[in-house]
């Protein structure tokens, strides 16, 4: 009989709900846990957190999601990797032997990665940005810059006994490779046992992006119970292959349909999905319903890393000024043209300086600003938006909406105003060898 | 015929990229949308919207298509001012597009 391991994926963005993690936990027979909780932009905000506060820039559910998944995983053996520790793997390390302590599981080894801040290895240097650019260029600007780590040396805190293994930015599809290395003992440089395992890790990786979450369209498309949708897992055999399921009784479904879209999500060359470990190829991919709410997974191969890093680059680009309202009834349409004329001309007349602005009206040109005017809604929401150089000017904006409530075309109403700093991510390569992860150990 | 007909798509962002898979429905369904599903005709589709390179990607193992649109997200998606800034809508309004009947 051939040897599998049962991975679950317990969240698959930082807002994403607990309950089906728990779910997972105890009722889904695993042996790993995997929590993907930071998004490209999160760590440049958990970054300037950290430099306000040295034991903050970790993610803001560490400690509710281990409150929920802890005792159930530490009774049954069941190992947690999560980079919830975003700009600060060691403060949540710390957070996370608090939270065992305080709920009685003394002993819980857990493991820090660090070494993917890259900041101060790549500031002031020629490096190209693919936006255009270089590092140098963005001067004083820069925030954070964070290289995608790869599956080894989390593996490699798995085959220390952590039962815990928090990082921070790694590559999504590695935190799910990193158990199949280690408990099959892949080579490094087995490309299509590497490539297949990054199928089933990028699968998984956005957890309820499988098992019919932001699948369903009424009538084309139907998904059962998604208020309790079910996390997927996925039993793995030792030559990368899986069948991807959810907890029997949970809401939504698993289809050759619903891993269709998520096996595109984000990927541009399927044949090249490049990843820190491998070149993952994705075009020989099969899916195949199983039974139900399973699919069997195979066919994906892979080819040779490539020997660099994707490094994730955040910086200061001014700030965000927003005001809305709304226009509803008769002529709700033409009333929010005028206050969209309006107000284009009092930013002119108070000589605004933004370095981009928009005015919309949602209802008819937000979203998708092309093709035939749809029928006249009956209510309609101006949005303006402009990016400036400043706070204050950027509260200008919301000011001018504001100001329409006396000034402005008849019964608007609802008006909201915001006021936010724009952290820009840009993105570079450099040589794996600027990375340098290293293992931190801590027992709770 | 409606692309919504014969397809499902979902759309993933990078940067200032747009990337949507179409799957069709029904395997019998994929030769149709691989002859008149072309790149030129989704760039059209998204004139206005998409202000760069539209590429196409096969899979017909699973029956989709994956198109890579650049310019897409209103110059990336951490510093745009669309309301959606990732463009996560595009995947409906691709299903918008309206194939033409064959002999």
């Amino acid at each position: 009989m051939t040897r599998s391991i049962r991975i679950g994926a317990g969240a698959g963005f930082s807002g994403d709900r607990i309950d089906p993690a728990l779910e997972l936990a105890e009722h889904g027979g695993l042996q790993y846990l995997v929590f993907e909780c930071l998004a490209e932009r999160t760590i440049a905000l958990a970054q300037l957190a950290r430099q306000r506060d040295p034991e903050a820039g970790y993610d803001r559910l560490l400690a509710a999601r281990m409150q929920a998944v802890l005792p159930a995983c530490r009774r049954q053996g069941i190992k947690i990797v999560t980079n919830m520790g975003a700009a600060n793997p060691l403060a949540a390390a710390r957070k996370v032997a608090e939270v065992a302590r305080s709920l009685g599981l003394a002993g819980l080894k857990v493991a820090a990665l660090t070494g993917d801040d890259v900041a101060d290895a790549l500031r002031g240097t020629e490096t190209p940005l693919e936006e255009g650019g270089t590092v140098a260029g963005l001067g004083n600007r820069l925030v954070s810059a964070n290289a995608y780590l790869g599956a080894a040396p989390i593996a490699e805190a798995l085959a220390g006994g952590a039962e815990v293994v928090v990082t921070g930015r790694v590559a999504d599809p590695a935190m799910f490779l990193a158990p199949m290395i280690r408990e099959f003992g892949w080579s490094l440089e087995d490309w299509d046992r590497l490539g297949r395992g990054t199928v089933v890790g990028h699968l998984l990786e956005c957890a309820g992006q499988v098992t019919g979450g932001y699948f369903a369209d009424p009538g084309f498309k139907d998904v059962p119970d998604l208020a309790r949708l079910g996390f997927p897992l996925a039993e793995v055999g030792e030559d990368g292959d899986a069948i991807l399921t959810k907890v029997a009784g949970s809401g939504g479904r698993v289809t050759p349909a619903t891993c269709k879209e998520q096996l595109l999500y984000e990927v541009h060359d399927p044949a090249r999905y490049l990843q820190p470990d491998v070149a993952a190829d994705f075009t020989g991919v099969r899916l195949e319903a199983v039974g139900e709410d399973a699919v069997r997974i195979s066919g994906g191969t892979g080819t040779a890393r490539t020997g660099m890093l994707k490094v994730s680059v955040g910086c200061h680009e001014g700030w965000f000024g927003e005001g809305q309202i709304s226009y509803a009834g008769p002529g709700a349409l033409a009333r929010g043209e005028l206050a969209r004329t309006v107000v284009r001309e009092r930013l002119r007349l108070i000589g605004l300086e933004a370095e981009d602005l928009r005015l919309d009206l949602i209802g008819l040109d937000a979203i998708i600003a092309a093709g035939a005017a749809p029928a006249e809604p009956r209510e309609v929401r101006l949005r303006v938006i402009g990016r400036c150089a400043s706070a204050t000017a950027a509260e200008r904006i919301g000011h001018e909406v504001d100001s329409l409530y006396l000034n402005g075309p008849a019964s608007g109403g609802g008006v909201t105003t915001a006021v936010r700093e724009v952290i820009g991510m840009r993105s570079c390569l450099v040589p794996a060898a600027m990375a340098r992860p290293a293992l931190h150990w801590l027992e709770a | 015929m409606l692309l919504r007909d014969l397809a499902h798509a979902r759309a993933g962002d990078k940067g200032d990229t747009s990337s949507i898979g179409v799957i069709a429905y029904r395997a019998e369904d994929y030769a149709r949308l691989e002859r008149l599903l072309t790149p030129e005709r989704v760039r059209a589709h998204f004139a206005g919207i998409v202000h760069g390179e539209v590429r196409r990607y096969a899979l017909p193992g699973i029956g989709a298509l994956n198109f890579v649109m650049e310019g897409a997200l209103g110059g990336g998606v951490t510093r745009s001012l669309a309301l959606d800034a990732h463009g996560k809508c595009l995947a409906s309004a691709m299903l918008e597009i309206e194939l033409p009947e064959e002999a």
